[in-house]
């Protein structure tokens, strides 16, 4: 008898193992699908939710096969090849030896593996919509649609408003968003580095002073989704949060011309608007400033144009 | 000899005998007890310089705790016969006393009619809150003219100095000092400042003698909580921003609202 000839009495592992990885691993992932996968966060409120949903499950799914392999041959070795009382010692023979089907199957295996979700994640990260990252003020990922509402959320310490320059530049407190229409989020902030993370809406952007971050989305449901800023900005860091509504389009149209409306008074008193703003020294002259920013520049500037006096 | 050795020479010494003891080399004894490290200082000495030591190191910890995790003290109100609640802040430029008189600062009077350096308050839930505001502080522009509209407040009104007040232009006359603002609720009043070239009151707590501006204004509480509150002009001086300091600092231009 060679050394690769498997005795008559001996059981054929290799398929045993197979068969039970296989099992285990589909019932695993069916059970996944059916019973967690509809609940993975941040949810169907919007394209760039699902999406994010749609990776973690995908990434789930392809993990269980991997992670059941594992515990499954841990197991069956356990259950098969351990030394009993009294029986001989373990020792290496044969079947210890290296398989170079076997090798050359696992690092392959892994490999696919390994390249197919480095591609897949690249190319999640572009669609949809940017994923609802940050894209800076160039996205790659740029909207087809003509038809895009420009919102911008601007961050301080510590709150967030919201600026709709589509409806005369109010500003207000308000995250309003119309249904099945691409909203273009730029986030940027007034101060420190916020981070607008609208979780519901998967869309998570920094907000850093003088930048114009972009992040895309489209509204799939009606309802509220919450804000919050991600990034330690200080004190109030933990209380700087409130709730966005997806409404209809007729009705999203209904309430920003009447906050419009509302606003106006306050509207005429803001700087134009822009798409990122640079903190000059107003306020109780407050501030020293990076070395590329000039406090006193009328460009931009969110806030009245200042004297080189201060 | 000893009298005459001089300090380095001391100290020299002293590195030599170290030197040796780390390197497993003999100590040379003490020649008169007045150069080596032991010699330096008496045991009674010693002991006292390691207590004053540890007694130091204890004291910083327990400033540090304190600051670190101490708060001012809760200004608990009650509703009147009215079934309302009546707070009665002030904000100054400076606050005049330890640790920082140089920050502005908010106090709070308390209901025997004391000023009380604190911004922490308890209130009812669900209770007309009337607030009155002494402004005794400058004004600037406001880094966002946004919080230059009154929200949140009952009728979505404030009064300065008796008149009604909707929104102030922070780039036209003494601009902004202050504001009021609790985001959570979505309250925000901005306080109008007072002439730079007036004679501002310089340490809290100011009185009505003083240059200043009466804001008031109503809000209802929500149910039980606690709601952070704040100013939103960055008016801490010298500051990355103007938001480091009183800014970030409870007591001075941020407090808590526990609602009970």
């Amino acid at each position: 008898m060679s050394d690769r000839e498997v005795p008559a009495s001996e059981p054929r592992h290799w398929w045993r193992l197979v068969a039970i990885w296989l099992v285990v691993s589909v019932v695993a992932d069916v059970l996944y699908l059916a019973l967690v996968g509809p609940h993975i966060p941040p949810g169907r409120m919007s394209s760039t939710a699902s999406g994010a949903s749609f990776d973690f499950n995908v990434l789930f799914v392809m993990a269980v096969p991997v992670l059941v392999a594992v515990w499954v041959y841990m197991v069956y070795a356990i259950v098969m090849w351990r030394s009993s009382r009294g029986g001989p010692e373990p020792a290496g023979g044969p079947d210890a030896r290296g398989h170079l089907g076997i090798q050359i199957g696992w690092i392959l295996t892994t490999t696919v593996i390994v390249l197919f979700l480095a591609g897949f994640g690249t190319y999640e990260l572009v669609q949809p919509e940017g994923s609802g990252g940050g894209q800076g003020p160039t996205p790659i990922w740029t909207p087809a649609s003509h038809h895009v509402l420009q919102v911008q959320a601007i961050g301080q310490q510590w709150k967030w408003t919201y600026r709709y320059p589509s409806f005369g530049g109010f500003e207000t407190n308000q995250l309003v968003i119309p249904e099945d229409t691409t909203v273009a989020f730029h986030v940027t902030s007034l101060d420190v580095i916020h981070d607008f993370w609208a979780y519901q809406l998967g869309v998570k952007a920094d907000a850093n002073p003088g930048q114009d971050n972009v992040a895309y989305t489209t509204p799939k449901q009606l309802g509220t989704f919450m804000v919050r800023c991600d990034e330690l900005c200080g004190l109030w860091h933990g209380a700087m949060y409130n709730s966005g509504t997806v409404v209809t389009p007729s009705e999203f149209e209904s309430w920003a011309a009447t906050t419009e409306r509302l606003l106006a008074a306050n509207t005429k008193l803001l700087p134009p608007f822009a798409y990122s703003y640079i903190p000059d020294a107003n306020g109780a002259d407050g501030g020293y400033y990076p070395d590329d920013v000039d406090p006193y520049s009328t460009a931009e500037t969110y806030g009245a144009p200042q004297s080189a006096g201060g | 000899m000893v009298a005459t050795r001089s300090v380095s020479a001391g100290w020299l010494t002293w590195r030599g005998a170290y030197r040796r003891q780390h390197t497993g080399a003999a100590i040379d004894p003490p020649e008169d007890g007045g150069t080596t490290w032991g010699g330096w200082l008496s045991k009674t000495g010693r002991l006292t310089l390691t207590l004053v030591l540890f007694l130091l190191v204890v004291a910083g910890l327990v400033i540090a705790v304190v600051n670190l995790l101490g708060e001012p003290a809760t200004v608990t109100f009650s509703a009147d016969q009215s079934g309302q609640v009546d707070i009665t802040l002030q904000t100054v430029g400076a606050y005049g006393s330890a640790p920082h008189p140089t920050w502005v600062s908010y106090l709070t009077m308390d209901p025997q009619g004391q000023w009380q350096h604190t911004t922490i308050w308890q209130v009812p839930a669900h209770t007309r809150i009337n607030v009155s505001i002494y402004q005794y502080d400058s004004g600037s522009p406001l880094r966002n003219q946004q919080v230059g509209q009154i929200t949140g407040t009952i009728g979505g009104i404030a009064t300065m100095n008796g008149k009604p007040l909707h929104v102030i232009d922070s780039n036209s006359g003494n601009g902004v000092a202050h504001t009021f603002s609790i985001p959570t609720l979505g309250i925000n009043v901005p306080l109008y400042g007072n002439s730079s070239t007036a004679n501002l009151c310089g340490a809290a707590p100011c009185t009505t003698s003083s240059p200043h501006n009466l804001i008031t204004f109503s809000f209802m509480s929500p149910g039980p909580g606690e709601y952070p509150w704040q100013c939103f002009v960055p008016c801490g001086l010298g500051w990355l921003f103007g938001n480091g300091g009183p800014m970030q600092t409870v007591g001075y231009m941020d407090g808590f609202m526990k609602v009970v």
